[in-house]
């Protein structure tokens, strides 16, 4: 309400701007004229001529000149007196009275958002000012290590921060640090390799991949290099040998260990089997149902996913699940429509979109 | 809500640039002083909303507002304040902002002081002002608005181009636009004069000082984007010929040509129309910098955005403005009065020479800018066309010129007498002369050119004091009368003094730096010592610093010169996370007037840094030189004082006669 109380002084402002001189007379002859410069001008002749900054001679010259100029502005010079036409002054009033606020508003309301309020950093929810001390305290754990840049401990708590708040290369510089002061162990390559992979944007590099090695020969059993040197494979073109490296690691896992359902994910995904992700015991009931009945309940579960992600767009994981049902059940314009759709409404984090895209191109949509 | 107000008092600005562009113009027709007198109230006014805009902006920047569009995608929460402020105008929407707003700014001054201006001529003046306004608020509104909203705010903003955070972002383009845009007065004054189809000599010094206005502050923009791009892009340049700092200086070159011929339209009510020509000529220069810049034809660091749309847009102002100006020139300047007549040997000659060196100067700029833009849309071959074509040609129709500048103001009006110009030019041709033989004696290698490019500077400052030496007749009078009369001296003559002396003192600068600067290129390890023209540079170390929003890698070298030290010079490379970007922060050490100058390459694996280091003599004349020309602009402006250039009244012929 604020908002149209200032919009209605503001205009009354533009507009009284306009109606001002309209409604007062205007002496003639108080403006300046030609005549007024150039009879300032003889003045100013005078003046030099008496410091002794022209001759006489040149001053006589000039007089003659200025007066000539003076007497032709005299005869040129309007000598009509300035008057006041009511009529068009009405007109011009009247057009300032309502044509200014219309149009005023008829160019602002498109182009405005007058609904949407201020939003400035100090408002911000908290997770802003969370993040700073984050950062302060990575200053002050680096500017340590820059005086002690030996101390292995200190590069081992770091790296895995840096590479949290996307400073890929510099956690690379970190993990190395701890490498050689902090002493090799093969949690330490694999983590290099993954770092030295994320800052090439999810692609295992020559680099990253013979740390993965380097961390395999030290623990054969290391999961996370196995895990990248699978998909190393994968990127390589050679699918058939990343699921057998997962499926020895799977054969060999523990029984909670917990990276267990994403490696299973994924071997399903490189075996083609793609599956939206339901809960164990619906898919149980599920098999014990006739065929339409199946189909129709799993359409009620992703029309339900659909419902919900339309009413709050953040969720990213959502979306990806929404986008592989659709392809699952054969609905590629449904696919593809959700796809738009999820762009859309994370479009404004540049974050989350980055996740999308990455998750859709590991669907085989494009990216 | 402070958005939309900013946004809201944009449109209004608008709306009175609208009206502002109208009802005065139908007032002159009638003759009626209450609507004429709108254009004051409604310049005002504009002018009021536009900044109430422009401070919103600002405001929205500092508070870090990421629901405006513009805010998010050029701000950062941990930006130095300074840097919020300034990066209002780092981005294309907010600069193009900032050039309304000098527009409405200069209206305003117009309303505000323009109490001598006769009541139609002002109300003439400000509404082809207010043309000129009412299509860039629209330009704004439609294709580059700065008020643009996010639905759902994001935590945090993209930041500012590392290479703009910098204090020369606070200085550089408020003064460049402050002479863009000021050559908009020029043009509205010239159109204004078209219209009611009367000009002369009153009219002349009646723009005067806004001509005058925007020349000083183009002048300074000029140079203090030089010598931010010198100290900033780390290789020691300090011009490129590159296409937008030749967009800027096409309107000063036509500029400067405009400030004199008004001069003689002023003093004499001669070159009347060619001065409206150039007026015209002035602002469609600036005009064709705001497009060569705003609309991405060309790539460089000013282009911000590039935008198709907007390239359309600002064309078709472009063609609207200049065509319709040209088209009205054309119509109305032959029912323009002649003005006064002159001897080709007079200072009116002069100052014709001084036009068509400039405006030939500026045509081939003109050229070598464009050409190769032409040619890319026409072929599609992509040529570049660099500093050889400008040394080839500016430079050598720059010569006569600068031979010329001490004898204009030596001349009389109306006839002048050039033999005894010339014999009082000789103690400065006498001087000139020792100072290339100096300089040839004294330094070895080099141009052969360069002592000469030298003694011709040395001759235009020598003649410009020359000058005011024989005005106030220094030898000749005793002391006191010739102190009495160098206050009596106006103002005006002191300006033109420093602003012909500023030239030389500029061109001094870039033949030393051309000609004589050294330079050093090595990978130092800590302890390297580096030798160059007597100084010895020792690195001393490097370490790490977090900056505000950055991380700053600071190298450390003392200096020394003959065993003694002298400084310390801490080059640094910053590198920005946000934009995953760094820049180089060379460091500068001045000796006098010359400078060392350190900037910092690669690292390598060792630990080895590439450092180039450059010796640059007498680099800072460079940007002195242009400071005295404002100066002497600012003397000139500050000088109240009308203008008659009396002429010498026509003697018998008897100086022309030979002795009996």
């Amino acid at each position: 309400m604020a908002l149209w109380f200032v919009f209605a002084i503001m205009t009354a402002v533009a507009v009284f701007a306009v109606l001002w001189p309209l409604g007062r007379t205007v002496r003639a002859g108080r403006e300046g004229s030609e005549a007024n410069v150039y009879k300032d001008q003889l003045v100013e002749l005078d003046r030099d001529a008496e410091v002794g900054l022209i001759g006489p001679a040149e001053a006589s010259a000039a007089r003659v000149e200025i007066g000539r100029r003076l007497l032709a502005s005299a005869e040129t010079e309007r000598t009509a007196p300035v008057t006041a036409r009511h009529g068009p002054r009405r007109g011009v009033a009247v057009f300032a009275l309502l044509g200014l606020p219309a149009l005023a508003l008829a160019v602002y309301l498109p182009l405005g958002s007058p609904m949407q309020g201020d939003d400035p950093l100090a408002g911000r929810t908290k997770t802003a000012a969370a993040s700073q001390p984050l950062e302060n305290l990575v200053a002050q754990v680096e500017a340590h290590l820059e005086k002690n840049p030996t101390d292995g401990r200190g590069w081992t708590v770091l790296a895995p921060v840096l590479a949290k708040i996307g400073r890929f290369d510099d956690a690379a510089r970190a993990y190395r640090n701890s490498i050689s002061y902090a002493g090799e162990t093969a949690e330490r390559r694999a983590d290099l390799g993954e770092v030295l992979s994320m800052a090439a944007g999810g692609v295992i590099t020559a680099d990253a991949k013979g740390e993965f090695e380097r961390a395999v020969k030290l623990n054969a059993d290391d999961p996370k290099a196995r895990y990248f040197l699978g998909l190393a494979a994968e990127q390589d073109g050679r699918p058939k040998d990343a699921a057998a490296i997962w499926r020895a690691m799977l054969d060999k896992a523990p029984a909670d260990a917990p990276w267990k359902p994403m490696l299973q994910a994924q071997l399903a995904r490189i075996e083609g089997k793609p599956l939206p992700a339901l809960p164990d015991e619906t898919i149980a009931s599920a098999q014990s149902m006739s065929e339409a009945d199946r189909s129709a309940m799993i359409r009620g579960m992703v029309d339900k996913l659909a419902a919900r992600l339309q009413q709050n767009g953040d969720d990213v994981e959502g979306w990806l699940r929404l986008v592989r049902a659709y392809m699952v059940l054969g609905d590629a314009d449904k696919a593809r429509s959700a796809q738009a759709q999820a762009r859309q409404a994370v479009a404004g984090n540049a974050e989350r979109l980055r996740q999308l895209n990455d998750g859709l191109k590991q669907l085989g949509l494009d990216g | 809500m402070i958005a939309e107000a900013g946004h809201y008092a944009l449109v209004l600005a608008l709306a009175l640039a609208l009206i502002q562009s109208t009802v005065p113009i139908l007032g002159a027709r009638l003759n009626d002083g209450g609507l004429m007198n709108v254009a004051r109230s409604a310049a005002l006014a504009q002018f009021a909303f536009v900044a109430v805009s422009f401070g919103a902006l600002i405001w929205l920047n500092v508070t870090s507002d990421f629901s405006v569009l513009n805010v998010y995608e050029n701000s950062h929460s941990a930006k130095p304040l300074l840097y919020k402020i300034t990066g209002v105008w780092g981005n294309h929407e907010g600069s193009m902002l900032l050039w309304v707003s000098i527009l409405a700014l200069f209206g305003g001054l117009v309303a505000a002081f323009g109490n001598n201006l006769p009541l139609s001529l002002r109300a003439h003046v400000l509404a082809v002002q207010a043309w000129v306004a009412s299509a860039f608020y629209l330009f704004i509104l439609i294709t580059s608005n700065p008020f643009l909203r996010i639905a759902n705010p994001p935590i945090e903003g993209r930041d500012l181009n590392p290479v703009l955070q910098d204090i020369g972002l606070a200085v550089h383009p408020p003064l460049l636009y402050l002479g863009y845009v000021g050559f908009s007065i020029s043009f509205s004054f010239a159109a204004a004069a078209l219209l009611e189809g009367r000009l002369d000599a009153a009219w002349a010094r009646w723009v005067r000082p806004w001509t005058l206005m925007a020349w000083i502050f183009l002048t300074l923009g000029i140079a203090m984007g030089s010598y931010w791009a010198y100290y900033e892009l780390g290789w020691g340049g300090w011009w490129f010929w590159d296409p937008v700092e030749n967009a800027s200086l096409m309107p000063w070159l036509a500029g400067t040509a405009l400030l004199h011929s008004a001069l003689v339209m002023e003093k004499r009510n001669a070159l009347k129309v060619w001065t409206i020509l150039l007026a015209i000529l002035t602002f469609s220069l600036s005009l064709l910098g705001t497009f060569l810049v705003r609309s991405g034809v060309l790539t460089s660091v000013h282009a911000f955005a590039t935008d198709p749309t907007r390239g359309v847009f600002i064309l078709m102002i472009l063609c609207v403005f200049i065509g319709g100006s040209l088209a009205l020139f054309a119509w109305r300047a032959s029912a323009l009065k002649q003005g006064g007549l002159f001897a080709p040997i007079s200072r009116e000659g002069a100052l014709v020479l001084n036009n068509l060196f400039l405006t030939t100067a500026c045509a081939t700029v003109f050229v070598g800018t464009l050409y190769p833009l032409a040619l890319e849309v026409v072929t599609g071959d992509k040529i570049s066309v660099g500093a050889p074509f400008f040394n080839l040609t500016f430079g050598p129709l720059m010569v006569p010129l600068l031979l010329a500048v001490p004898f204009g103001p030596l001349l009389a009006w109306k006839r002048g007498d050039l033999l005894g110009a010339a014999q009082r030019l000789i103690a400065a041709g006498i001087v000139a002369l020792l100072v290339i033989a100096l300089v040839f004696a004294w330094t070895k290698g080099g141009a052969v050119l360069a002592p000469l490019a030298i003694g011709l500077a040395v001759f235009v400052i020598a003649g410009a004091l020359v000058d005011v030496v024989e005005r106030i007749g220094l030898f000749r009078n005793p002391l006191p009368i010739a102190a009495r009369r160098a206050r009596g001296l106006p103002r005006s003559a002191w300006g033109t003094l420093f602003a012909h002396a500023g030239v030389g003192v500029a061109l001094i600068g870039i033949v030393c730096e051309t000609t004589w600067n050294s330079e050093h290129i090595a990978a130092m390890k800590e302890g390297d010592t580096a030798r160059l023209a007597g100084y010895e540079l020792r690195f001393d170390g490097a370490m790490q610093r977090q900056g505000p929003n950055y991380r700053e890698l600071q190298t450390r070298f003392s200096i020394s010169e003959g065993g003694r030290p002298i400084g310390v010079m801490t080059p640094s490379k910053r590198s920005f996370t946000t934009r995953n970007t760094s820049t180089t922060e060379a460091a500068l050490l001045s000796r006098g007037v010359s400078q060392l100058y350190i900037s910092l390459g690669e690292i390598d694996a060792t630990g080895a840094v590439t450092v180039r280091i450059y010796h640059k003599p007498l680099v800072l004349l460079i940007w002195i030189g242009p400071l005295l020309m404002a100066f002497g602009g600012l003397l000139s402006l500050s000088d109240r004082r009308l203008r008659v250039g009396a002429p010498k009244p026509a003697k018998p012929q008897r100086a022309l006669q030979p002795a009996e």
